[in-house]
């Protein structure tokens, strides 16, 4: 049993008819997921590319029994596509769109975490284990796990992708692989199926400062996920999670850890390219980071070009 | 997105909160006017002139001054409007100083510090006091991390009365005092929402000796996401503060952050953007930019960002590295054919391409004629690029 999506993820694609949303949807299909609807406001009952289509997520779930949603909604209405797929009662929601305005992402976590005391805020991961098929009951926002946003997504190698990453340079495997970028994501899984080592599941966890799942989150179902062996982690400069990670890696887990840090070259100041990836008043440098993982005796890959090596060291 | 300092006390003041008249001299020509304006609606011979730059530390560069005179106002605004501006955010070769903000200048009792910004680590908004105003608010949570006092925001609720009130309290304040602060970081939260701001800095708020609540500097940054919904701020942009390049960049949607080494990169996704910088380094060379062409880009586009690379006279070698997914190599290879035919290729070129379409987009490059290096992963490509740089060097 790997983590987030296994043959059971019935997947229904929010954004369906935008030119994102199909592409990826008809790329989805092809790698074997079963994208059982799509959702676009305007043109439900119809049948895009093969795809039932629905109004709303409400109705796709109560038609499809679909648990899991993807998101392709242009920024502006990106937040509210994760709250209606909460409402709905998506177990999990992974949500690609990148730009979506970082209060929005606020008041939209806000709502996900809604059993903390709204005096507590979260301490940036949602707390584990939540992960559940689908079934707010009584129609109210229930737990949910979202992923992203400004994501590559979740692949299962074998049973199901969702998201924009390309199939074929995963294999079923061992390892775990958990992200905050995508095309960094894609390198990774790359080296280590070259290596013939293959993935469990790949996570990519996405570049925003507000988001869904954090490293913890990820590291905690792969720490309890039988068919992960190790698990490697790539992190970036900007905000904390790398650091609270690593202490996370030093308390409770037994799997073998390796990470990997770009922006070791970043000046201060500048958001490079992610809007979390920012060195802002001395905080989120990689050299920290890096520190902080060492300490918690994880093999750190040298070069993005050692991510692959470094992981297989760790298991062989 | 950052503004100048006139500008966003322009925002505050349009969001009912209180700053000292001010007004901004944008061409030297109108100096006297303005200055004679504020001396006759203050009825004091009191101002301070100050640079307008993206930058802290104005202070102590000398790019802010009081003066007592409508001639020592000329004299000042002279010496700084069109200078070099250098504080320790600017670099060694400083700002030019374009604009000036001419102030009333206020009688200060204490000066105090309020900050908003969205605390990443648990996902809220967080507004931030201090009683050491002037200070830095970096160097204030080194050195005394106690004087800062903070309240997190529930969205659903925005920033209550009750820790407006605490934040105010704990700052010492009291009577009239407290209550135009508490008055003043309400409004502060409700202004920082409503712009979709990402940061927003008071520093100094000052008391004045009448136990008035003022912001006497501010500093605002916005959520670049978030501008398509705030025009009245997107026009707030100042090009002059960018670097050109950046700015063309911009215009073709590109994510493009001018650095200062000599080996130019373009890059997809951000993550392997900076990871390619960062094995440039370990290799023993500088990258001379960060360029994330990102995931759906046309042949157009690549064309656009090989351009930017091309054009700068620091770049010495550039290095194209290609994890295609949504993005394809074959997209990429003509995209580079089709700019070197326009603007021709003065420095050595290593490509390296994996992923979507690798083989189209290799054959592309082959077919081409032109003197590319191909490598086979990113670290064959980095030690190369590094490699042709600096045999040109000796």
């Amino acid at each position: 049993m790997p983590i987030l999506a296994d043959n059971k993820t019935l997947a229904v694609v929010q954004g369906l008819t935008g030119a994102a949303g199909t592409f990826h949807a008809k790329q989805m299909r092809e790698y074997g997921t079963k994208v059982v609807g799509g959702v676009t406001p305007g043109k439900g009952g119809t049948v895009h590319e093969g795809f039932p289509v629905f109004d709303t997520v409400a109705q796709a779930v109560a038609k499809t029994g679909a648990n899991t949603s993807v998101i392709f909604v242009p920024p502006p209405g990106g937040a509210d596509a994760i709250l209606e797929a909460a409402h709905a009662g998506i177990g999990l929601v992974v949500c690609i769109t990148e730009g979506i305005p970082v209060l929005d992402m606020v008041r939209a976590k806000r709502v996900l975490d809604a059993s903390l005391s709204s005096w507590e805020p979260s301490k940036g991961s949602q707390t584990l284990p939540r992960w559940s098929a689908a079934g707010g009951a009584g129609g109210l926002p229930t737990r949910c796990n979202l992923v992203g946003p400004n994501c590559p997504g979740v692949i299962t190698p074998g049973a199901a992708k969702l998201g924009i990453m390309p199939g074929y340079i995963h294999q079923p495997g061992s390892i775990g692989i958990v992200s905050r970028s995508g095309t960094l994501t894609y390198e990774a899984a790359f080296q280590i199926t070259e290596l013939g080592l293959g993935q469990s599941t790949a996570v990519g966890i996405g570049g925003d400062p507000v988001k869904g799942m954090d490293f913890i989150d990820c590291l905690s179902l792969f720490e309890a996920d039988p068919q992960t062996k190790a698990v490697l982690l790539i992190g970036e400069i900007g905000g904390t999670s790398e650091e609270e990670a690593a202490a996370f890696i030093k308390a409770n887990m037994r799997k073998p850890v390796a990470a990997f840090i770009a922006g070791v070259t970043a000046p201060p100041g500048r958001r490079m390219g992610h809007a979390g990836a920012i060195i802002s008043g001395g905080k989120g440098l990689a050299a920290d980071k890096i520190a902080a993982l060492r300490d918690a005796g994880i093999a750190i890959a040298p070069t993005p070009a050692d991510l692959g090596t470094t992981m297989a060291k760790l298991v062989s | 997105m950052k503004i100048h300092e006139y500008q966003a006390k322009q925002l505050l003041s349009r969001h009912g909160l209180p700053v000292p008249l001010g007004i901004p001299v944008l061409h030297i020509d109108s100096l006297d006017q303005v200055v004679h304006q504020i001396m006759h609606e203050t009825g004091s011979e009191t101002l301070v002139v100050k640079a307008q730059i993206h930058a802290g530390g104005r202070g102590k560069g000398g790019g802010v001054k009081l003066v007592k005179s409508a001639e020592a106002a000329r004299q000042a605004a002279g010496q700084i409007l069109g200078k070099h501006l250098v504080t320790h955010q600017t670099g060694p070769e400083g700002r030019v100083v374009r604009r000036l903000l001419l102030e009333e200048g206020v009688s200060i009792a204490r000066e105090l510090y309020a900050g908003i910004l969205v605390d990443r680590g648990c996902s809220r908004v967080v507004v931030m006091a201090s009683a050491a105003g002037g200070m830095e608010i970096e160097e204030v949570a080194a050195r005394m991390p106690e004087a800062i006092v903070k309240e997190h925001v529930d969205p659903a609720l925005g920033l209550a009365p009750f820790q407006a009130r605490k934040l105010s309290y704990a700052l010492g304040l009291a009577g009239t005092a407290a209550r135009n602060a508490t008055a003043f970081l309400l409004k502060l939260y409700q202004a920082f929402v409503a712009l979709d701001a990402s940061l927003v800095e008071v520093n100094p708020l000052v008391v004045t000796s009448d136990e008035r609540v003022l912001a006497l500097d501010c500093k605002m940054t916005f959520d670049d996401n978030a501008l398509y919904r705030h025009p009245e701020v997107a026009v707030l942009r100042d090009l002059d503060e960018e670097d050109p390049s950046e700015s063309q960049a911009r215009g073709h949607d590109l994510n493009f952050i001018k650095l200062d080494g000599s080996i130019g990169c373009m890059v997809n996704g951000a993550g392997l953007a900076m990871a390619t910088m960062d094995i440039i380094k370990h290799f023993g060379a500088s990258p001379a930019n960060f360029l994330d062409v990102g995931g759906g880009a046309t042949q157009e586009k690549v064309t656009a960002a090989f351009k930017i690379l091309t054009a700068d006279p620091d770049v010495r070698g550039i290095f194209v590295n290609i994890f295609g997914g949504i993005m394809k190599c074959d997209v990429i290879a003509g995209g580079i054919v089709g700019a070197v035919a326009e603007v021709g290729l003065r420095v050595p070129l290593v490509v390296r391409l994996a992923g979507t379409n690798v083989e189209q987009g290799t054959k592309i490059l082959a077919e081409s004629g032109l003197p590319i290096t191909t490598a086979s992963d990113m670290a064959d490509g980095a030690r190369k690029v590094v490699a042709l740089v600096k045999g040109q060097v000796s």
